[in-house]
């Protein structure tokens, strides 16, 4: 069932930007992100509630509806050659949303076009189980629902039997093939879910904090599930937590997101072990050590801005503990760390040799920084 | 229930030592569909909790939903009557009566806050109503002028400033965040000796969850607060309680200094627990993807519950005789224990024992 993984791009989102029309002004929700996502890869999007992190997703998967707007750029989604399912491609390739370079923009797609895509090409997981399985039908039906819709030509028998097929690879007994929603744990739920979204064999899975309500031993055998059907299948995936510490376990690359922009990106072994924005830093201090000595942490002081409001330059600003002079009138842009790491994205003045006063802060610094910040806000 | 003849020893000193709140063998089933005929059913949601909180020390009691953690909290506020067990409040037993007075008497010194803010604040009622009513109720402010005195100071308390501008706000002008420290203010503001929280920040954002953290630390220590920090996550009660409790399907397993309690698990639940908590160190060796954990599944249905200790169908290690009967505590030094039959019988030895010599030859 493998597809040739190669390290070409599946997905290449350019300058999205996504708005709330709010009647006390525009919410810039998504400011102008781009990322790119290769065939295969797990890409952890993490940041606080309100940093447009879930907003990204639902635009990539084109499940925005009013007062949500796209306003700007593209999404271009890159269908792999040899699949079973070229029809599918086929018929999306023929349409205005295709490019010159054999992409499909799906900001283009109309919504006959959408449902060819969807499911087929990119499922998605919500957060809540409980809300996303219909609590009427049994999650056999809900399975089978999926392949009547989209391959008309299977028979009731083989619906069944790749029903079956789908509750065996999440690790779920078959006979509870006629169980409802309710008769499961939260953890079988979420499971059911995840085998509705592969269903299909899709190329890109979004899963929006998928464990959240979850246990801990539960979410970790979620995870692994999770982790384990992406390398076999070789599916793309984008994994949406603010839960940074179990993000870097699972994804090969993280993107922080504040403030409707795209502030870091690296490999999930680079961000931890190094992280270069400030924001990076302080976010992943939030979280207590299991192991190591017993720190003393402050978290970031202060709260995420309005969005509607968004501080001029760098939207961290008024929180950083390493602002200097440019980072209230200039905005930074993502761009690659140094010229040795075109990998490693980030939107920092600190690293912008134009901008910055000397060399880029080390790791103790950052910690100075935060410490001197909590100094004053005791006192205040 | 009745008087304090069993008293325990640890508190008959009154010393520095001696704990604020205590609970022995706390014990609460709810009963379940209730029928004419057959058996009565009941959910065995705690069986033989024993906690001490001590002044200006915090206590953390985890463990996954369901394993009856909110229930204990729930008990030691009054909000429930144990079905068996005591409550020793300073060294003196409980009378579990639930007249007004009473609850009024006892919850002067008891405080709950609870895990949502967003449900736990009245949306019609201000910041100023919030808390104005504790105040009122417990006769701490006698004036108007007293009682905006009191508001802002207790504002101030938990960071909210400038208080003068929060006092006149609505809930729902507030951050999840900020709720939480008006949930905590109100609990505050009856001045209590000892605070009950159940997972404060676990619906807070991960930034805010160190701020609401650190600001319950610090009102620990200013006011010598007995703390009581309910969570599912156990890396959290590492960095914020001195004592580590874990539960498990109603029973306690293990406890003890939280240092020793979460870098030398023994209670296999509490290993699992701990392998299963996202912990980013182990990227740094090397590893890539999720690795496996030994045991799987959930925990059991509370109706009728696995016989002996609870854990036994998860537990890797598990024996025969952890099907026939719990564990008693074993002493491991150090304050830390834990009921497993891997370290000892404990004081049931002596019953197991006697029986012994008729086994062997």
């Amino acid at each position: 069932m493998a597809i040739s993984v190669g390290t070409r791009t599946l997905l290449d989102v350019r300058n999205l930007s996504v708005d709330y029309s709010a009647s006390n002004g525009a919410v810039h929700a998504v400011d102008n992100v781009s990322l790119t996502l290769k065939r295969g890869e797990i890409l952890g999007l993490a940041g606080e509630s309100g940093c447009g992190k879930s907003t990204m997703a639902y635009a990539i998967t084109r499940l925005l509806r009013p007062p949500a707007y796209i306003t700007g750029g593209q999404i271009l989604y890159y269908p792999p050659e040899n699949r079973v399912r070229a029809a599918v491609v086929s018929r999306l390739s023929d349409s205005d949303a295709a490019q010159p370079d054999g992409a499909i923009d799906l900001l283009q797609l109309s919504n006959k076009q959408l449902r060819g895509f969807r499911w087929n090409e990119l499922s998605i997981v919500f957060q809540s189980a409980m809300n996303s399985l219909n609590p009427v039908l049994t999650i056999g039906t809900q399975i089978t629902d999926v392949l009547k819709a989209h391959r008309p030509e299977m028979t009731g028998e083989q619906r069944q039997r790749k029903a079956i097929e789908l509750l065996n690879l999440v690790g779920i007994a078959s006979d509870r093939i006629k169980s409802y929603p309710h008769e499961l744990s939260g953890g079988m739920r979420q499971r059911a879910v995840i085998a509705i979204a592969l269903a299909l064999n899709p190329e890109l899975i979004v899963m929006d904090e998928p464990t959240t309500a979850l246990d801990v031993v539960v979410q970790r055998e979620i995870l692994e599930l999770i982790s384990s059907l992406c390398r076999d299948f070789s599916m793309a995936l984008i994994f949406i937590t603010h839960d940074l510490s179990l993000l870097l376990e699972l994804a090969d690359q993280v993107a922080i997101m504040y403030a409707g922009k795209m502030v870091e990106r690296a490999a999930s072994q680079d961000l931890y072990l190094n992280p270069r924005h400030p924001y990076s830093f302080g976010l992943l201090n939030s979280f207590p050590n299991l192991h190591g000595p017993r720190r003393t942490m402050g978290g970031i002081p202060g709260s995420p801005p309005d969005l509607r409001a968004v501080p001029t330059g760098c939207a961290f600003n008024p929180r950083c503990p390493m602002a200097f002079g440019p980072c209230t009138s200039v905005l930074p842009v993502l761009q690659p760390l140094s010229p040795a790491e075109q990998q490693r994205l980030i939107a920092c003045h600190l690293y912008d040799p134009r901008l910055a006063r000397g060399e880029a802060p080390s790791q103790e610094q950052f910690a100075a920084g935060y410490a001197s910040l909590h100094e004053k806000g005791k006192s205040r | 229930m009745n008087g304090r003849h069993a008293m325990p020893v640890a508190q008959a000193g009154g010393g520095p030592a001696a704990p604020a709140l205590e609970a022995l063998h706390l014990r609460k089933e709810f009963p379940v569909g209730q029928r004419l005929w057959g058996t009565p059913r009941a959910v065995h949601a705690v069986e033989d909790a024993s906690v001490a909180l001590h002044p200006g020390r915090a206590t953390a009691l985890v463990g996954e939903s369901g394993s009856g953690k909110t229930t204990v909290a729930r008990m030691l506020a009054r909000l429930y009557d144990p079905t068996a067990g005591t409550i020793y409040y300073h060294g003196e037993a409980v009378r579990l009566k639930r007249s007004a007075a009473a609850l009024r008497q006892y919850r002067r010194n008891v405080q709950l806050i609870f895990q949502d803010p967003f449900a736990s604040l009245n949306p019609v009622h201000s910041v100023r109503y919030h808390l104005a009513r504790p105040l009122q109720i417990f006769g701490h402010a006698r004036t108007r002028q007293q009682e905006t005195e009191q508001i802002l100071a207790l504002l101030q308390r938990v960071s909210l400033t400038p208080a003068e501008q929060f006092i006149e706000k609505y809930p729902h002008q507030l951050s999840g965040g900020q709720r939480q420290r008006i949930a905590i203010a109100r609990a505050l503001a009856v001045q209590p000796r000892v605070l009950l929280a159940d997972e404060p920040v676990s619906m807070l954002d991960v930034s805010i969850r160190l701020d609401i953290l650190n600001l319950l630390l610090r009102l620990k220590d200013e006011e010598q607060l007995a703390l009581l920090y309910i969570t599912h996550d156990i890396a959290s009660a590492r960095y914020f309680a001195d004592d580590t409790l874990v539960m498990y399907a109603g029973q306690l397993v293990e406890g003890g200094p939280s240092e020793a309690v979460t870098q030398e698990p023994k209670h296999p639940y509490t290993r699992l627990l701990l392998s299963a908590a996202p912990d980013p160190e182990r990227i740094k060796a090397g590893a890539t993807g999720m690795q496996a954990i030994g045991a799987r599944g959930e925990i059991p249905s509370l109706i009728s519950p696995p016989t002996g200790c609870r854990f036994h169908p998860r537990c890797p290690h598990a024996m025969d005789i952890c099907r026939q009967r719990f564990p008693q505590r074993t002493e491991l030094g150090g304050g830390h224990w834990t009921n497993c039959f891997l370290y000892g019988e404990g004081e049931g030895q002596g019953q197991k024992a006697s029986a012994r010599p008729a086994v062997k030859p």
